[in-house]
């Protein structure tokens, strides 16, 4: 890391996020002013307009890559029209503990007097409530499912390689020929498409408007800069702002600067899931690194230094905080772009260039929060690029996560993409599957499967707010075998997640029509041609997701049952209830028994894991291919990101011996403390998961540092990988974890059951050894850590 | 079908022979190393432990043991050795695992099916199976019928031993193994004997005999302050290896006191306090030694 990107590093780092009232101020503003003036497509395209325009330009010392949604680095701007923050958050945000967010008094005032009176009554998140029915309104409020639209627009998105082939100027071309051919005669929706093309041409024009105004600011600080080498650099920046977005890039530097100003377009457009996301940066800019190579512009340090000036901006951008906050909880900053880094190329070949290395080598020596990365790895990716994936790995930072590729074509695929289009896709989020710049891939919410069965275990009744939310399947002590029992989950889950669908149906016909993403569309392919918005089934692909929570916590509450009621008759279902009811309370023997004597998934035992796999099959059938509003369909999705801990809050005992209020599993890794018998064995439970069946799924491992300290473990570590590859599955993260985590071990050595830890000669799991030797190990890794 | 007598399968064993392995774990063996690292392995007599950290204090193994062979203490369980009859009811019933016995007779059959779950791992990473204790020649039968099954499975065989076996048989096994994980401990026949209760000459005598006979072997030395560790030991260690035919590779396996916590809760006495744990230092010397023969030296398994 060089002089300049330590500084503009260390500045990222420690620079405060703060709420920007400004940018909420120009929409009230311009809405106050426009609104029913035009079409919504329109509206919404010159409100990004007048933001272009008007928004505060920032160019900060030794910056290379310009450009922020906020008037400064890490002003976080807000979207009321999505949803307001009422004066209470803000308090909140200005003053909790974890991922606090300053509020200047004058951002509150402005809240006060223009922004709220405006928008109360008038939000996305306010329509969604007003227009969903009763049963979703007490299902999603006991927590049997969230809704993501309610804080934030629908995204996702990820980019192809379109931007550094078109700029803006290209794709208003084709926006003018869109235009000429609308066929007025035929088409019934031939006006409407005509108002989303003028909205997607106003936007072209607001985007080189804002790298115009760029262009005019370095300028000034260009004649004012006394040293000469910052000099130059500015005046480069004015010509690359002259040149993207309006024209395709011509070297390296501007290919990163063009990928930025769209990132900031369809960040300051709306507020979508997960920012945006540069998808294969690697193959983007390999033609362009190549290039400069061959005719000297560029040599390999100033590319990584350009690479690492583009991570700056990601961490300068911290997640727009959700409202309707409370002080307990803490969220987080990271607003999940998450750049492929390998994979395959369209045609097939490897995808793997010196870009990709290089891009490991800026991960480990930057490890900011933002952004976040991974590595795809295909049956064609080189050894020594995974094994350089492992060393990173190795540092702990959590990053980057571990795709197969191979998989995530398969998935796709079966989705009904093309081939080509499967390969240039990848993942995005957390583990989300689609075809990059080609798809809008919409995840809709988090299910609660545990709960389902909670239902099915009180014919219909939440627990722990002792409302009716689900159906009747009939009383539990009646059911006289397990397939009864069964049945009855099959049937509450149809009903629940039907609801959700429905009420998801709604929402997106909302967005359609009061939210739509012009700027956006504008880069994704076929919204042009279709004359369609993003929102409105423009992309060539249109796919919503549902992600399933818990089904290691439901698999196991199964088992349990299935054993020890069904089969073994050692526990009636009355004693069970009562027990769940109560939180064991005074039934410790009993809860123990079901922990430690049920087969669970995680462990290789096929017991537990045709459980699992009838319980997925079950999930495929109720969500895979019921229709979305767009002409496509819902697929699901594994993943819990961080919402098996609130889905846990929410959900009485299990019967797996999980006590109420704790989490759930998450992902589709093994309930906490479930896997006993090493990595092997989860993976190959996780292997019985039909998994090309989904958009994604998630597994978590957990290793100490010194498993992976020798090129021999860096080895194992990337065989293992490939094992599990092998058996299809999608994802792995490694945790290589610290001493506090050690602490934590200890003291709930339950939810480290899984942590393996190297002793002398061999590995063993830490919570198996005695508490002498865990002194010694966390004394060595605490010594080794210096 | 054969049965023996185990007391572990691990699962992602990375530092018992190449790639990624499962180990299986024979109970019993020939010698009784002062510094022996899996004593539940010495042997091959089922053993009862109580892990009093889980127990609930619920009762549940005093009610259903047929022999009343436990009593319910303020301490947790009592459990008497003398009457107890090894039908395991006690580890059957009881719900948090306190009760727990090191040993099992499985048939090899039953041990195939484990190893073979995890044929995934040793095919991507050159892996297989292992075969330690104890001492696996202890119960040869048993062995060479694991070693046959898996000679058909086609999954790679390491054999780790004392190398204290009938030479006849070694030499069977020898014919169905991929790699012996082969401890030497010491050269002196008398210390050899003091500390580990053998002498080596049938050790030093087996050893040569399977290097002649095309044995790939990787030398494991224990470095033990005070037993092995001193110049003198090595240069015959180093000497004694690089005249055997084809053997290069040596481990160092420095002593650790992890075993600990397992003599007390097997009862047994430990001897291992009066050892000293080897500096880094003392074991790059050894390693530097050893290498000054032409062997190739690494430290750790």
């Amino acid at each position: 890391m060089n002089e300049r990107v330590a500084r503009l590093r260390k500045m990222s780092f420690e620079s405060e996020p703060s709420i920007s009232a400004e940018r909420a101020l120009l929409v009230t503003e311009f809405y106050k002013e426009n609104h029913g003036k035009y079409s919504l497509p329109v509206l919404r395209a010159l409100n990004f307009k007048n933001l272009c325009e008007k928004k505060t330009i920032y160019i900060g010392e030794n910056e290379l890559i310009v450009g922020e949604r906020g008037p400064f680095p890490k002003a976080v701007s807000t979207f009321p029209e999505l949803t307001c923050h009422s004066i209470e958050d803000f308090k909140i945000l200005d003053s909790r503990d974890m991922t606090r967010y300053g509020v200047s008094d004058d951002a509150i005032e402005i809240y006060k007097q223009t922004i709220i009176p405006y928008w109360q009554g008038r939000t996305m998140r306010d329509r969604v409530f007003n227009n969903v029915p009763a049963e979703w309104k007490s299902a999603y409020e006991v927590g049997m499912f969230t809704e993501f639209m309610e804080q934030r627009a629908p995204g996702h998105t990820t980019l192809d390689g379109i931007i550094y082939n078109k700029g803006m100027l290209d794709f208003k071309a084709e926006i003018a020929e869109a235009l000429a051919k609308l066929d007025y005669l035929r088409d019934p929706q031939a006006s409407d498409k005509a108002e989303e093309l003028t909205a997607m041409d106003i936007c072209c024009d607001a985007a080189i408007i804002f790298a115009e105004r760029h262009a005019d600011l370095a300028e000034k600080m260009a004649e004012k800069e006394t040293n000469p080498e910052r000099k130059e650099e500015l005046k480069r920046i004015v010509a690359n702002c002259r040149r993207v977005p309006a024209h395709a890039p011509g070297d390296f530097w501007e290919a990163l600067q063009m990928y930025w100003f769209v990132h900031l377009g369809t960040i300051t457009e709306l507020n979508g899931w997960d920012a945006m996301n540069p998808g294969h940066l690697d193959q983007h800019l390999y033609p362009f690194y190549e290039r400069g190579l061959v005719d000297e512009t560029l040599d390999r340090e100033k590319a990584k230094e350009l690479i690492a000036c583009l991570w700056v901006k990601f961490n300068n951008h911290p997640a727009p905080p959700k409202v309707g906050v409370t002080a307990k909880e803490s969220g987080t900053y990271n607003d999940f772009t998450n750049i492929n880094i390998g994979g395959l190329k369209r045609d097939g070949s490897d995808g793997v260039n010196d870009v990709s290395y290089m891009m490991l080598e800026v991960i480990d020596e930057m490890h900011l929060l933002q952004p976040g990365t991974n590595v795809q790895i295909s049956h064609k990716t080189p050894r020594r690029f995974l094994k350089a994936a492992c060393r990173v790995i190795r540092k702990g930072y959590g990053y980057p996560s571990v795709f197969n590729t191979d998989e995530v074509v398969m998935e796709q695929v079966r989705a009904g993409k093309t081939l080509e289009d499967a390969r240039e896709g990848g993942c995005s989020g957390c583990i989300e599957t689609g075809a990059f710049g080609k798809e809008a891939y919409i995840l809709t919410g988090y299910l609660n499967i545990p709960k389902i069965l909670e239902l099915v275990l009180s014919n219909g009744m939440d627990q722990m707010s002792g409302r009716k939310v689900g159906l009747e399947t009939g009383d539990p002590c009646g059911f006289q075998n397990f397939d009864e029992l069964y049945d009855a989950f099959v049937k509450q889950l149809n009903y629940i997640v039907d609801l959700k669908i429905k009420a998801n149906n709604t929402i997106e016909r909302m967005y359609a029509a009061y939210a739509p993403a012009p700027f956006l569309s504008v880069v994704i392919a076929d919204c042009i041609a279709n004359g369609k918005d993003y929102y409105n089934g423009g992309p060539r692909y249109n796919t919503n997701y549902i992600q399933c929570c818990g089904i290691g916590t439901v698999t196991d509450s199964l088992s349990a049952i299935k054993k020890h009621v069904f089969e073994d008759k050692v526990l009636t279902m009355e004693q069970l209830l009562k027990a769940l009811k109560t939180n064991f309370k005074n039934e410790e023997a009993l809860r123990l028994r079901l922990f430690n004597k049920t087969p669970f998934y995680g462990n290789d035992d096929d017991y537990a894991d045709a459980i699992m796999q009838r319980v997925y099959a079950s999930l495929v059938e109720a969500i895979d291919g019921k229709p979305n509003t767009k002409g496509s369909q819902y697929h699901l999705n594994m993943l819990s990101t961080t919402c098996h801990v609130y889905f846990g809050k929410v959900l009485g005992a299990s019967a797996n011996g999980r006590f109420a209020g704790t989490p759930i599993s998450d992902g589709t890794s093994p309930s906490h403390g479930a896997d006993r018998y090493g990595p092997t064995a989860v993976i190959k439970s996780l292997g019985k998961m039909d998994q090309s069946k989904s958009g994604g799924t998630l597994l978590n491992q957990r290793f100490l540092p010194s498993v992976v300290e020798d090129e021999d473990g860096i080895e194992k570590l990337a065989h293992l990988i490939r094992s599990y590859f092998k058996l299809n599955g999608h994802h792995i993260q490694f945790n290589i974890v610290d001493s506090k985590t050690l602490r934590k071990a200890q003291a709930t050595p339950n939810e480290y059951r899984d942590l393996l830890v190297r002793v002398a000669g061999y590995s063993d799991y830490f919570v198996d050894l005695d508490q002498h030797h865990q002194e010694e190990i966390i004394a060595r890794t605490e010594h080794d850590s210096f | 079908m054969t049965s023996g007598v185990i007391f572990d399968i691990k699962k992602f064993a990375i530092h018992d022979g190449p790639g990624i392995r499962t180990t299986v774990f024979f109970k019993g063996c020939p010698l009784a190393c002062w510094w022996c690292h899996n004593p539940e392995g010495l042997t091959i007599a089922e053993q009862h432990i109580h892990h009093p950290e889980r127990c609930i204090g619920c009762g549940e193994c005093v009610q259903h043991c047929p022999q009343n062979a436990i009593e319910l203490s303020d301490k947790g369980c009592l459990w008497d050795n003398e009457s107890c009859i090894r039908c395991k009811t006690c580890v059957q019933t009881c719900p948090s695992e306190a009760h727990e016995f090191i040993g099992q007779t499985v048939t090899a059959g039953e041990v195939v099916d484990k190893i073979k779950k995890d044929i995934v791992f040793y095919d991507e990473s050159r892996g297989g199976v292992t075969f330690s204790g104890g001492e696996p020649l202890m119960q040869v039968e048993f062995l060479l019928e694991l070693l046959d099954a898996c000679v058909q499975l086609d999954i790679h065989r390491t054999v780790d031993t004392t190398g204290y076996a009938d030479a006849e048989l070694l030499l069977s096994v020898a014919a169905r193994t991929d790699l012996f994980l082969y401890d030497l401990k010491h050269l002196d026949a008398e210390k050899h004997r003091n500390y580990t209760g053998v002498s080596n000459k049938k050790i030093l005598d087996n050893l040569k005999l399977i290097a002649q006979h095309g044995a790939k072997v990787n030398i494991r030395i224990p470095i033990i302050p005070g037993f092995n560790a001193d110049d003198e030991n090595i240069n015959h260690t180093g000497e004694f290896i690089s005249s055997l035919s084809g053997v290069r590779d040596v481990s160092l396996l420095p002593y650790h006191n992890a075993a600990k916590s397992k003599y007390s809760r097997l009862g047994v006495h430990c001897f291992p306090s009066e050892i000293q744990i080897p500096s880094k230092k003392e074991v790059h010397d050894i390693a530097e030694r050893l290498e000054g023969f032409d062997l190739q030296v690494k430290i750790g398994g």
